[in-house]
């Protein structure tokens, strides 16, 4: 049998998210969605001094979704968006700590694809 | 019926694991040794192209491949010269309407009425005719108990409306739907009445000139057969007056440097080079399910098994279920929800213990926003499936409720 992937980090943030909410106004707000299993996520970023002072994501979708929005919140909390621009999918399996089925990966890299898709938006607003 | 029920998953090289319980029929079936075998013979003793070959095998394949359609055309009660073989389902679909917007000179404003359960297959096609026509789409509503209204589908279908495409029995709810209904109404009205019989074929009887529709479409995957082979059938007196959707070889009768002609029988829906071996592997699968008792016993197997499926289901704490709960309408889906658990979660579970299960929208997503989700985990049960099956997802139920409490 595969190994567990509902592990009881992944659980845990599925069940008690961090930075669950939205705030406005915010620097970003980005809608993220996976069609194929109907995750949805919107994130809420300030940014601030090229760092992000705060971050909050609503959403509704599976536990592996979830719980790496919830986790990616966490992590970029007080990163520059710099940074940001360099995390890859494989720092996100590595960040959710379980093995990733093909099947799985648009769940696993939601909040990723979300938040990069959010980074490049801010940009163009810079550049404006 | 040659075979028990214990038996008949010794005919499928896939299920002899009696540790694997397979409950997503409805997303594809699976396959009898013999249409393997017959798959098989093609490729081994008589390749060959169809039609024009004046060689024995040639003769042979071109042979199987006729017989194939008299085999296929009997099932659905239709004519040879009403049973087109396509790609499948999809490749029905979008064949059939551009060969309609071929034919029919469609004005802006006129109306194309669906039903909101209809897959993407069916949906899609006709939105995008709508969009290149400036034509109007008005959906069917669900009524009680996910059955279609009828009462507004008959204030829907009006004197503007040119099409009405209703699927005769639901991927997600499992609701066969009183086609001939739908039919009464689209004719009354000079509409052309289409229906998706995908997920109702190879599970209950199907004759077209009952129901009465003008044409008909279904997968050959999702009854046994191959993937990459379905049927578009359609009624004689609407194929005269087709114009054909798809160019090529084949299909021609002469070709000159600005225009051609078209063959005078069905082969001018056939264009290039047929899905030989999926035409007769179609042919072998259907075979087999009238050996095993047709379609008729099928439908019964597998009434009980829902009927064992919806009992078994309420031991579930938080399930909800979506489906068509009359067995005797139902093509044996069970679609559902568990609360606090996302279905691809609950699929995810039910996998990690080999029970395959489907979640997600299922291809129709309209109908998933009707019923204010966005996904559901679906059961699908075909013949070959024992209640040792839904035992097994049950379990798996169980365990997913426990790991997310
Ligand atoms: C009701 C229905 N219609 C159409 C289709 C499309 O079939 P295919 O993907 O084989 O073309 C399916 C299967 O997914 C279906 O269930």
């Amino acid at each position: 049998m595969d190994e567990e992937i509902y592990k009881q980090n992944i659980l845990d943030h599925y069940k008690h998210p961090h930075n669950k909410g939205i705030f406005s106004p915010c620097s970003i707000k980005q809608d993220g969605k996976n069609v194929s299993c109907g995750d949805s996520l919107v994130l809420y970023l300030n940014i601030g001094n090229g760092v992000v002072e705060d971050v909050s994501f609503e959403g509704d979708g599976c536990a592996i979704s979830q719980a790496a929005a919830s986790m990616l919140t966490d992590k970029v909390k007080g990163m520059s968006v710099e940074n940001i621009k360099l995390l890859t999918p494989g720092d996100i399996y590595t960040m959710l700590g379980i093995t990733i089925s093909p099947g799985r990966t648009k769940c696993a890299l939601l909040a990723y694809g979300t938040l990069c898709t959010a980074i490049k938006n801010y940009e163009k607003l810079l550049d404006h | 019926m040659h075979n028990t029920f214990e038996h008949i998953k010794k005919d499928f090289p896939v299920l002899k694991d009696n540790t694997f319980a397979y409950l997503d029929t409805a997303a594809t079936s699976q396959t009898p040794q013999s249409v393997i075998d017959a798959i098989s013979d093609y490729y081994t003793n008589y390749r060959a192209s169809i039609h024009r070959g004046l060689y024995p095998v040639a003769e042979k394949a071109t042979q199987e491949y006729e017989k194939a359609r008299e085999r296929v055309a009997e099932f659905i009660h239709a004519g040879t010269d009403e049973v087109i073989f396509t790609a499948g389902a999809t490749a029905s679909s979008n064949m059939l309407v551009y060969a309609l917007e071929n034919t029919f000179d469609l004005q802006e404003g006129d109306e194309i009425v669906i039903s909101i359960t209809e897959h993407h297959a069916s949906i899609v096609p006709l939105q995008e005719f709508a969009r290149r026509k400036k034509l109007v789409m008005k959906y069917i509503p669900l009524a009680n108990n996910f059955e279609l209204d009828y009462n507004k589908a008959a204030e829907l279908i009006t004197e503007r409306t040119k099409i009405v495409s209703v699927m005769l029995a639901s991927n997600v709810l499992g609701t066969i739907h009183d086609i001939s209904k739908i039919v009464a109404l689209g004719h009354k009205v000079g509409a052309i009445v289409i229906s998706d019989a995908t997920a109702a074929v190879g599970h209950i009887p199907v004759d077209v000139h009952h129901l009465g529709v003008d044409f008909l479409y279904f997968s050959g995957h999702k009854i046994c057969g191959p993937t990459g082979i379905g049927v578009l059938y359609g009624k004689k007196e609407r194929l005269n007056s087709l114009y054909p959707g798809f160019f090529g070889g084949s299909m021609i009768d002469v070709v000159e440097k600005d225009r051609a002609t078209w063959a005078d029988d069905i082969s001018r829906f056939e264009a290039g080079t047929s899905n030989i071996a999926g035409v007769i592997g179609l042919a072998a699968a259907v075979t087999y399910l009238e050996d095993i008792g047709g379609t008729k016993a099928i439908h019964s197997i597998v009434a009980d098994l829902v009927e064992y499926a919806m009992q078994e289901l309420k031991k579930i704490e938080g399930l909800t279920v979506y489906v068509e709960a009359d067995v005797r309408k139902n093509t044996g889906i069970v679609s559902f929800t568990i609360d606090g658990i996302h279905p691809h979660d609950i699929a995810q579970i039910a996998g990690q213990n080999n029970v395959a299960i489907r979640a997600g929208h299922h291809c129709a997503m309209p109908l998933i926003e009707e019923l204010g989700l966005s996904a559901t985990a679906r059961m699908s049960l075909y013949f070959y499936n024992t209640k040792n099956d839904v035992d097994r997802l049950i379990l798996s139920l169980q365990k997913a409720v426990k790991t997310f409490k």
